[in-house]
């Protein structure tokens, strides 16, 4: 083979590997401006744009500094020992820009001080000037920490849900109790019903046995339906074909007023059996697919060793069917942890977490910074068992890929 | 399907059996027939729905909450933008899907460049909107644009544009969501019914000097029908129910109404008009049902 012949392919090539590359811009770039946009100070989010993160960043007063003081002072503030612009002790004889300014227009060595370029003689202008310069001063010299460019303050903030005008982690070190009358400043917090870790509790106890649930009640119904004899086996299941598609929209009134009655409103328990109904027909679906496909031979040889339909569901298919039930626990999982609708309606008193993000939503987008990390903190169990379980994940969309 | 080989009591298939189709009956099959009862009585469920007529205006009697789900004027914008959706979104999905497992094919790097198309599916719908309602974000105050599309437009030096409250584009903004979500789950499966085309097939067509265009067009498409045809029906219910992107990001204002959201606002003010949405809902999905049972018999006949 000649040796270009890779790079040959790869230019006649080009046109696919750009277009896949776009799209594949493209798709990451919302969900990747949203986490940048989570980790940035509450300010920042406000006032600037996400993407400005890749800019280098300027410190607030550094230009008028290089202008005015760099030259004789350095670029660190530290060239000339006797008046050292990165010594705490030095700065804080200036806290505010008029005090400055006092010092500044006094002669230095009987000449003027700054005098390439001088200050602007009008006062206010002056001051102007001045007031960045004390800012990047306290800067050099460590009186005034610099300004983060990254912060998980917004995730304190989204996991206790609070919503006071500074972040609550300063809130707390400050002591700022008239926006903390609700809140301990401990762990305690975590658990407050408006906050995301308190819906995040809730998520787990909800999604799990909705999870389990269908596929124990699934596995066994597969099981009759691949492998005994009965009346009416086509017909039902031709049924369970149908009932996949029904909207759930068509149950919610009914089972809501169901559950008042028997006083399951409101409860783990309801929304548990809710998605049990509906995870069903699909569940059964796929796992009697799964489960018919197994060859007939380890049934019959099982059954010359005196085995039973019991003991053969729970020794032989249950092992046998475990990427089935992979697949399926993923897809279910995904499914009920992304679910709002039902949630909204059978929960709304241990509000989940995909409620509990709307409920942080500011019709005028004045809380971007909570919003953005809230709805991170949504995504990260369903992100790490998407990638973690990816195949079996595509395998359980590719058996059925109907779902209601 | 195998029949039976063991021996067993007539009501053992009913034990693993029974579970499953009482919890389906009492929470698919018994809601379904309750939400078509509860669609002819009014919105307290306490007298037949034809209390709601008003005197001199046309009245269905009984059927008077199917009257307000088929006229009402925000109903019919309701059911135009749910068509709208169908006629746009769905094409939109399956083409983006369907491109993009073509392309993706043909590179080493396929199975990272599927994660990435498929990642939206694993978010839900909820965080979706929040994502998209922040790219799509207008400052009206004096600050700067922090909305990645409004800053793009100032740039270049355009006017910002309100994308969720301007009627004459909010629903396609809303859509583009749609395509950004589901186009992943097209692709994935049509990724699948690709890869599974037998390979001698292709060869002989390149090495009797088909280009890749008639490949595509000839061989491939006719090849995967089948399968696009199961991913546009499981679209076309996808796009029926579409709710929680609506919800979350406009909340069916500015025009954007959709059937779901309609029906979801009014489902505890006027359950009967809830309940008769619900079921104008599910006679949409009717079609869709019979074809997916008539594919499993087929499909049932030939295994």
């Amino acid at each position: 083979m000649k040796p270009l012949t890779g790079l040959n392919r790869f230019f006649r090539n080009l046109p696919t590997h750009l277009a896949i590359v776009t799209m594949c811009v493209l798709w990451i770039i919302p969900t990747l401006g949203l986490f940048i946009t989570s980790l940035r100070p509450r300010e920042a989010v406000r006032t600037s744009g996400w993407w400005t993160v890749f800019r280098p960043q300027v410190q607030v007063g550094e230009t008028e500094y290089r202008t005015y003081c760099a030259s004789c002072h350095g670029v660190d503030g530290d060239a000339i020992a006797a008046a050292d612009l990165s010594d705490p002790a030095v700065v804080s004889a200036y806290p505010r820009s008029n005090r400055l300014l006092t010092m500044l227009r006094r002669d230095l060595e009987s000449g003027p001080h700054l005098v390439d370029p001088p200050l602007p003689a009008e006062p206010n202008a002056a001051l102007e000037v001045l007031s960045p310069i004390v800012t990047y001063l306290q800067t050099l010299s460590g009186i005034n920490p610099e300004a983060e460019r990254f912060t998980l303050r917004n995730y304190a903030d989204a996991l206790v849900g609070y919503k006071g005008s500074q972040d609550y982690l300063t809130d707390c070190e400050q002591g700022v109790v008239s926006t903390l009358a609700k809140f301990d400043c401990d762990a305690s917090d975590l658990l407050k019903p408006e906050g995301m870790g308190r819906a995040f509790v809730n998520t787990l106890i909800m999604a799990i046995p909705s999870t389990i649930l269908p596929i124990v009640f699934a596995a066994l119904a597969a099981y009759a339906f691949a492998w005994m004899d009965f009346k009416g086996r086509q017909w039902i299941f031709a049924l369970l074909v149908g009932l996949q598609i029904v909207p759930l929209q068509m149950t919610l009134v009914p089972i809501a007023r169901l559950y008042v009655q028997i006083g399951l409103a409101g409860t783990f328990l309801g929304i548990w059996l809710f998605h049990t109904g509906f995870g069903l027909p699909y569940a059964i679906y796929l796992m009697r697919n799964f489960i018919g496909g197994l060859p007939r031979e380890i049934f019959e040889s099982a059954y010359l060793d005196g085995a039973n339909h019991w003991t053969a569901f729970c020794k032989l298919v249950l092992p046998l069917t475990l990427p089935a039930i992979a697949s399926l626990g993923i897809f279910q999982f995904l499914w009920v942890w992304n679910d709002f609708l039902v949630a909204k309606v059978f929960l709304s008193t241990h509000p989940v977490l995909t409620v509990q993000v709307t409920n942080l939503i500011d019709p005028r987008g004045a809380n971007w910074h909570i919003l953005t990390g809230a709805a991170f903190l949504s995504f990260i169990i369903p992100m790490i068992v998407f990638f973690a379980f990816q195949r079996y994940f595509v395998r359980g969309l590719l058996a059925g890929s109907v779902k209601g | 399907m195998a029949s039976s080989i063991m021996k067993q009591g007539r009501l053992t298939p009913w034990l693993y059996l029974l579970p499953a189709l009482v919890i389906m009956f009492i929470f698919i099959v018994y809601p379904t027939f309750n939400t078509i009862y509860l669609s002819f009585l009014d919105k307290t469920s306490t007298q037949p729905a034809s209390v709601n007529c008003v005197e001199g205006q046309p009245c269905w009697g009984i059927f008077e909450n199917y009257h307000y789900a088929l006229t009402n004027p925000e109903m019919v914008t309701a059911l135009r933008n749910n068509a709208r959706w169908l006629l746009l979104m769905v094409p939109g999905t399956v083409l983006c899907g369907l491109f993009f497992a073509v392309l993706a094919d043909r590179v080493r790097y396929e199975s990272l460049a599927k994660s990435i198309i498929f990642m939206p599916m694993a978010i839900s719908f909820i965080g979706a909107g929040i994502i998209w309602r922040f790219v799509y974000y207008i400052e009206t105050g004096s600050g700067e644009q922090i909305g990645l599309l409004n800053a793009i437009l100032v740039a270049l030096g355009r006017q910002p544009v309100a994308f969720l409250s301007n009627p004459a584009i909010n629903n396609y903004a809303l859509m583009l969501v749609g395509v950004w979500l589901w186009a992943g789950f097209c692709m994935t499966i049509l990724s699948a019914a690709i890869k599974g085309l037998p390979s001698e097939v292709l060869e002989a067509a390149r090495v009797d000097g088909a280009s890749e265009w008639q490949l595509f067009f000839q061989i491939m498409l006719p090849m995967i029908m089948p399968t696009i045809a199961v991913v546009t029906t499981t679209m076309v219910i996808n796009v029926l129910k579409i709710f929680d992107i609506v919800f979350v990001m406009t909340g069916g204002n500015f025009g954007t109404e959709v059937i779901a959201n309609r029906m979801f606002t009014l489902i505890v003010t006027d359950t009967g008009r809830s309940m008769a949405i619900a079921v104008v809902l599910i006679l949409l999905t009717v079609p869709i049902m019979i074809f997916n049972v008539y594919r499993f018999r087929k499909q049932e006949e030939m295994a």
